[in-house]
């Protein structure tokens, strides 16, 4: 049976949750008038004074936030409390740039807990469970997100923090942990090394993960699930907004409910920054209702993906919105096609090779080319010949389907691919434009 | 009586196989035989040597994805005609050839050896014993 952290806010009506951020909304504008300067001047460079917003039909007419206002601030230019009301900070890994920096007040982190202890209870926590948060504790918001929720549900917490993974496995086995929380990719290293000890699904305790702050495919969940035998939830969030728990999983796996009450999801047109209908993919926005120490309205997240008001069979009425495809940072116009780093990731885990590749674009005769380096690995290497041609002949054609245009599959050493703070340097973009 | 060959993926870059032989020669590994074949954007490096466990777990330190398949080594004598006697025995027993290479003796410097990967390795291995052919194993391959 599904449980709930907050039955009266997950499940309630829309005609309840309408009136909830009406309300909302028109006191959080009227806090950011008051106390935001820097989008107090965007409001009356549009001709706005609070008094224009009176619902979350005239959400439209607001301007956006975007990354490049959160740079401009830095630090305290968006400050909406004063310094002695806020009690702590965190902070993005700034490799897209400037580090951003985003206030909380004793009530925001309250908030914010209340939204990780949604997740946690989705994916099955209760008082009794004993929750491991294997996320970095630290600016990260990933340790402290998830280590608050715990506690609000009133779990065991083993703030194990990331890294040293055999005393990792040793935690969740000695104590019993039935729920990880952290990176996909750190998930997925978890289960090698564990199958590597040796260590069946049986062995671990773990019933379920938590996994989020980076792009993940199905592929990679269903690997995961395999490997350790738990079921792996999603989780979504920015530094911007909170952290992880702006968007949770259910049980159901097919998108993640937005916290609603806290947070107003729309989706534009990156290009003509029109509202798209409900089900159209476009670029994620969010409006934080309470947040009192960050309170940024229609920040442009850049995350391209869509939201639906289906009816989840969860029982929660909270719109979800589907796996972001990716970044409109990351997106790639190759030949007029819009390409994502992760679709080609998806192609790559789908026929056995790693996620280990690197996209080089260029151009020839005026014409974009699109080269796919792809590390070889222990697994899908053999002595014959035509057998590792064949393997690479799927990867073409899988590219092909997957992406609409035809791509140049190259096979190189393992390891060969530049890697940047661990993290592989994804795109090569050769073209002079 | 197999003998055991490493295959090495090669990725198609000035240098490649320079670092592999840098890393056998610090270890002190002695070939036998190489060949390499090559596809429009890859290779594979096919070794056979003295010690192969050694050469397994050096050349996957250093980076080198490899495997380890099994082929047969045939003694020759160092003579015209003495690989088409081997050649004609397998094609009368319908045998199909994968891949072969071949080198001189070593120490015995009248003889050569083939080194064949085949479809069928038992049926290849009996038509040449019954043949008369002498295969070599993995301790006379170390000791050449």
């Amino acid at each position: 049976m599904e449980r709930y952290f907050q039955k009266e806010i997950e499940c309630m009506s829309l005609e309840e949750l309408r009136k909830l951020q009406d309300d909302k909304l028109k006191k959080q504008v009227k806090h950011v008038w008051d106390n935001v300067p820097y989008y107090r001047k965007k409001m009356e460079k549009a001709g706005l004074t609070p008094d224009d917003i009176k619902s979350r039909d005239d959400l439209h007419k607001l301007p956006f936030l975007s990354k490049a206002d959160l740079r401009e601030c830095y630090p305290y230019g968006l400050l909406g409390a004063p310094l002695e009301k806020c009690e702590r900070i965190h902070s993005t890994s700034g490799t897209t740039g400037k580090r951003v920096v985003a206030f909380y007040t004793k009530e925001d982190l309250d908030l914010w807990s209340d939204c990780t202890a949604r997740a946690l209870v989705a994916a099955g926590a209760t008082k009794e469970s004993v929750v491991q948060v294997a996320y970095g504790y630290g600016l990260f918001t990933g340790g402290a997100g998830l280590n608050d929720g715990s506690h609000k549900v009133g779990c065991l917490t083993v703030p194990a923090s990331s890294g040293n993974t055999d005393r990792q496995i040793m935690f969740i086995r000695d104590l019993g942990a039935s729920i990880i929380c952290c990176t996909p990719s750190y998930a997925a290293f978890l289960g090698e090394r564990m199958k590597e000890m040796g260590l069946s699904p049986d062995d671990i305790p773990l019933k379920a993960g938590i996994f989020g702050a980076e792009a993940w495919s199905e592929e990679m969940r269903r690997d995961i699930e395999k490997t350790m035998g738990i079921k792996a939830f999603d989780i979504y969030g920015l530094t911007e907004l909170s952290g992880p728990g702006v968007a949770f999983e259910c049980s159901e796996q097919q998108g993640m409910h937005v916290n609603e009450d806290h947070f107003i999801p729309e989706i534009i047109d990156p290009d003509t920054l029109e509202v798209l209908p409900d089900d159209t993919e476009g670029e994620l926005v969010f409006t934080a209702l309470d947040k009192e120490a960050f309170p940024l309205l229609r920040y442009r997240t850049r995350d391209i993906c869509s939201l639906t008001r289906k009816k989840c069979s969860c029982g929660r009425t909270l719109i979800r919105m589907a796996k972001p495809k990716g970044r409109t940072d990351d997106m790639l116009i190759i030949r007029g096609v819009n390409v994502f780093p992760s679709q080609i990731e998806t192609v790559l885990l789908n026929n056995g090779y790693a996620a280990n590749y690197q996209i080089i674009v260029g151009r020839v005769n005026n014409t974009d080319t699109l080269d796919v380096r792809v590390e070889m690995t222990p697994e899908m290497f053999t002595d014959n010949m035509g057998e590792i041609e064949a393997r690479q002949a799927r990867l073409v054609a899988g590219m092909q389907s997957m992406l609409g245009i035809k791509a140049k599959v190259t096979l190189v050493a393992p390891k060969s691919i530049q890697r940047s703070e661990g993290k592989a340097v994804r795109v090569i973009d050769n073209r002079k434009i | 009586m197999s003998i055991k060959q490493i295959s090495v993926f090669m990725e198609n870059k000035p240098g490649t196989l320079e670092e592999m032989t840098e890393v056998l020669a610090k270890n002190n590994i002695d070939m036998r035989a190489l060949s390499v074949a090559e596809a429009e954007d890859f290779g594979i490096a096919r070794l056979i040597v003295d010690d192969v466990y050694e050469t397994a777990t050096v050349l996957k330190d250093a980076g080198f994805v490899n495997k380890m398949s099994d082929v047969l080594a045939v003694e020759i004598p160092d003579t015209p005609g003495g690989l088409n006697k081997v050649l004609k025995t397998l094609s009368a027993a319908q045998v199909n050839l994968e891949y072969m290479y071949a080198f001189l003796g070593g120490k015995a410097a009248d003889k050569a050896f083939i080194i064949m990967k085949v479809a069928h390795i038992d049926r290849a291995e009996s038509t040449l014993k019954i043949g008369g052919f002498n295969l070599v194993d993995q301790e006379q391959i170390s000791e050449l």
